[in-house]
């Protein structure tokens, strides 16, 4: 075949070449995609997996970095694939809330990366754990960066899979029970969001999220309550909001504490980027009718949460109600609807991946000092065994708590204030009682495992070498001291949590990122 | 046609949730694979039914001829065909694992994970 | 299944599926076609040949592990997107070359090569799960 006529392609392409600073939109989910596929290569020299997949998370860490300093300085960013321009080319778009939430995504991610080096032993890396880290990673990046809805879907569908394969990492018993109940109901939960984009291509004839922000405000005799009302649901689902909630404390407890961080941490927030994505920014009438139903959520969410935790005795299983106890709070923000109620769950929702993926690697770390024990009933004498970790651990304990002076003090009082200021007293009470109760929940834990004299069997002085006992310590350390830092200088991260809310509910930036031509109002 | 098509899905979606309300993973497991069915079928529909013109551009011609079917929805179900399908053989393993490692595929006697009489944390010291 | 007749046919059965899914893998090029379905067609041509020799013989005829073989595909598929890079376009954007091979000119693109890393993809993963499938039923 001889080479095709050139055909005038000027009107359907993209003819300008992009800034080499736009592929660091694109570069964070192609890295670990490659890294992945590299680790999958390598299979038979897993004694290198440790050292390539740290330093693919640094240079993701890297990568979303530089993003992040590039999205807040000079606006939304977007790359469509193949030169073809939008809304027909998948767009990949960056605006201050994706490129804020990819980032300590990462930063959590390379925490729960380095602890796994000690914690993930050479069975369970055979399993495939690092390319499955990798990829879910990808997953998540690509989820936080994508402009194109069906794209998100399959971003969800990436890091599904490989949560699948990390979760029964191992095969033990309890692992493929937990797996089963949290593949079946996170399908189900997938494919209502799939379900809820055929409707919404049927409506709209489009894909692309700033196309559909652009329609949604001229478009007559929709049926955008229905759609708005199956994405509530179907994001819900994933973020493990109440009435949809029983997967998470089912499975959580199951895999390796690694594994249980990292889900923790991200998996359910990529749920609420989802919520706030799409139902704040592209259904905006929809979601102040739905603010209700989204208020009765929250607080039935943060109760059940509050109460979940007074009630385990399995410490992993208590770190899983913490992270519906944060969903709890994150939706209470969503249901306000302003500004500083987005903020404040912006704020919250970044405060979280770093503090339950530190609970769930402190709680690990615990585990570690006294010889596997997760029962607090059996837990003891972790204050003189190691005082440094527990001081940490009471840092970290005040933060999930909401209280001075790490992260979660600011979260809490911007949701608070952002309640009150909608006449919402109810919710406000709400989101103090239930930080009051797992304060309780969190000094019971801190009085039991740490300051209670060890019960029968001395917790003996940490097997682990030099080297371990650096990297169990490292990212639990600096995990802790980036939310103490959040805490103490809050101004930086609340003018950007603000930036990316007001951006949410005033989307014509990122509209203008993908379509310039177009002028909006 | 399009109506016809409604009734189709909405027949596939009854079953499937049918199925899924079952306490028996392999039945909850067909009703899965029927949903994927569904949806599919669904996003076939809400793309709009055409004429079977192949979408495809013949040489010397710079667009589509008129009345070719939506090229869309036909790779979005690609997509989600091919998602469904690795899912399907995923959960497949994974019941039948289940089934070999807990002995049961009945749902409620699935308490390993979370046992019926879990002792309740200590009140005191 | 582990007929006489069976036997004798797979090894020629399976050889003429493995062409066929290249064939039906270039075709995708221009026509229907493409890297899923022809790796669909490789899966069953392997399966066909577990199902008549087993499973341990189908791992030694593919050599490698086949998750390295969805690994390479994977990485095959990104760098071809990533070449674009380089020339200054978009992501995923095609890049074509026309050389000359004896004589006749054959376009080439990284269109292709990604056709060809999701080709690998899914014989590499699909052949995992369907050999972990009729492992179980040796035991």
């Amino acid at each position: 075949m001889a080479a095709p006529t050139p055909v005038d392609l000027s009107a359907a392409l993209v003819l300008t070449a992009p800034l080499p600073g736009d592929w660091l939109l694109i570069l964070p989910p192609v890295t670990m995609i490659l890294f992945g596929a590299v680790l999958m290569m390598l299979r038979n020299r897993i004694q290198w997996h440790g050292g390539i997949g740290v330093a693919g998370l640094a240079l993701l860490v890297l990568e979303t970095g530089l993003l992040l300093a590039r999205v807040a300085a000079g606006g939304p960013l977007t790359m469509t694939m193949g030169r073809w321009l939008p809304p027909f080319g998948i767009a990949f778009t960056a605006d201050v809330l994706g490129a804020l939430m990819a980032f300590v995504a990462s930063v959590a991610a390379l925490a729960a990366g380095i602890f796994a080096l000690v914690d993930i032993d050479s069975g369970a890396r055979r399993y495939g754990f690092f390319p499955f880290l990798m990829l879910l990673m990808a997953g998540v990046t690509g989820a936080f960066l994508t402009g194109d809805i069906f794209n998100l879907y399959v971003w969800f569908e990436v890091l599904l899979i490989s949560s699948f394969g990390l979760l029964v990492l191992g095969s033990e018993r309890e692992q493929i029970d937990g797996g089963l109940k949290y593949a079946i109901l996170n399908l189900v939960g997938t494919t209502l969001f799939l379900i809820t984009v055929g409707y919404l291509y049927g409506v709209f004839g489009t894909l692309n999220m700033a196309d559909i922000a652009l329609k949604v405000r001229t478009i007559e005799n929709a049926p955008l309550m229905t759609l708005s009302a199956l994405f509530l649901m179907a994001f819900a689902m994933k973020a493990a909001a109440f009435p949809v909630n029983f997967w998470l404390p089912a499975s959580y407890h199951t895999p390796r504490i690694t594994v249980s961080a990292i889900f923790g941490g991200l998996l359910t927030k990529v749920g609420v980027y989802a919520l706030l994505r799409v139902v704040v920014m592209l259904f905006p009438l929809q979601r102040e009718e739905l603010s209700t139903v989204i208020a009765v959520v929250a607080i039935l969410t943060m109760v059940i949460a509050a109460l979940g935790m007074l009630a385990q005795d399995d410490l992993r299983r208590m770190a899983g109600f913490a992270v519906i106890l944060g969903i709890g709070n994150v939706l209470a923000g969503i249901a306000t609807g302003t500004t500083a109620g987005i903020s404040g769950a912006v704020l919250y929702a970044l405060h979280s991946m770093l503090t339950m993926t530190a609970l769930y690697l402190i709680i690990g770390r615990a585990a570690l000092l006294s010889g596997g024990e997760w029962r607090l009933s059996g837990l003891g004498g972790l204050y003189a065994a190691a005082p440094g970790f527990a001081f940490l651990s009471l840092i970290l304990f005040l933060a999930v708590s909401g209280l001075p002076p790490a992260s979660g003090l600011w979260p809490k009082v911007s949701l608070v204030k952002a309640a009150l200021d909608v006449g919402a007293w109810w919710l406000a009470g709400a989101i103090l009682v239930s930080g009051f109760l797992s304060t309780i929940a969190l000094a019971r834990v801190f009085l039991l495992a740490y300051w209670r004299p060890a019960p029968e069997r001395v917790p003996g002085k940490s097997t682990l070498g030099r080297r371990d006992q650096w990297r169990v310590n490292l990212p639990v350390a600096v995990l802790v001291l980036v939310s103490l830092g959040f805490g103490l200088l809050p101004e930086q991260p609340m003018s950007l949590t603000q930036s990316a809310a007001s951006s949410l509910l005033e989307p014509s930036a990122y509209i203008r990122s993908v379509f310039p031509q177009k002028v909006t109002p | 046609m399009e109506a016809l098509f409604c009734g189709l899905v909405g027949l596939f979606f009854s079953v499937a949730i049918y199925l899924m309300l079952s306490r028996h993973s392999v039945r909850m497991l067909l009703g899965v694979a029927i949903l994927g069915n569904a949806v599919n079928l669904l996003l076939f529909t809400s793309g709009r039914l055409t004429r079977e013109v192949p979408p495809i551009i013949s040489a010397g011609m710079d667009a589509l001829p008129s009345g070719a079917a939506n090229p869309l929805p036909q790779a979005l179900i690609l997509t989600a065909i091919v998602i469904s399908f690795s899912f399907f053989s995923f959960l497949l393993v994974l019941t039948y694992r289940a089934y070999q490692a807990l002995g049961t595929d009945n749902t409620d006697d699935m308490r390993l994970a979370e046992p019926k009489d879990e002792p309740m944390p200590p009140l005191g010291y | 299944m582990n007929t006489l007749i069976f036997r004798t046919v797979a090894p020629f059965l399976t050889a003429l599926m493995m062409m066929f899914s290249i064939f039906v893998l270039l075709r995708g090029h221009n026509e229907p076609g493409g890297g899923f379905i022809g790796g669909l067609i490789a899966v069953s041509a392997l399966a066909i040949y577990g199902i008549a020799y087993g499973v341990t013989a189908v791992r030694r005829a593919i050599w490698f592990h086949p998750l390295s073989i969805a690994g390479f595909g994977l990485a095959l598929s990104a760098i071809s997107g990533l070449l674009s890079m380089l020339a200054g376009v978009p992501f995923m954007t095609g890049l074509w070359i026309y050389p000359e091979l004896f004589g006749v000119q054959v376009p080439l693109a990284t269109v292709m090569s990604f056709d060809i890393g999701v080709y690998f993809v899914v014989l590499g993963s699909i052949t995992s799960i369907a050999l972990t499938l009729e492992e179980r039923d040796d035991d």
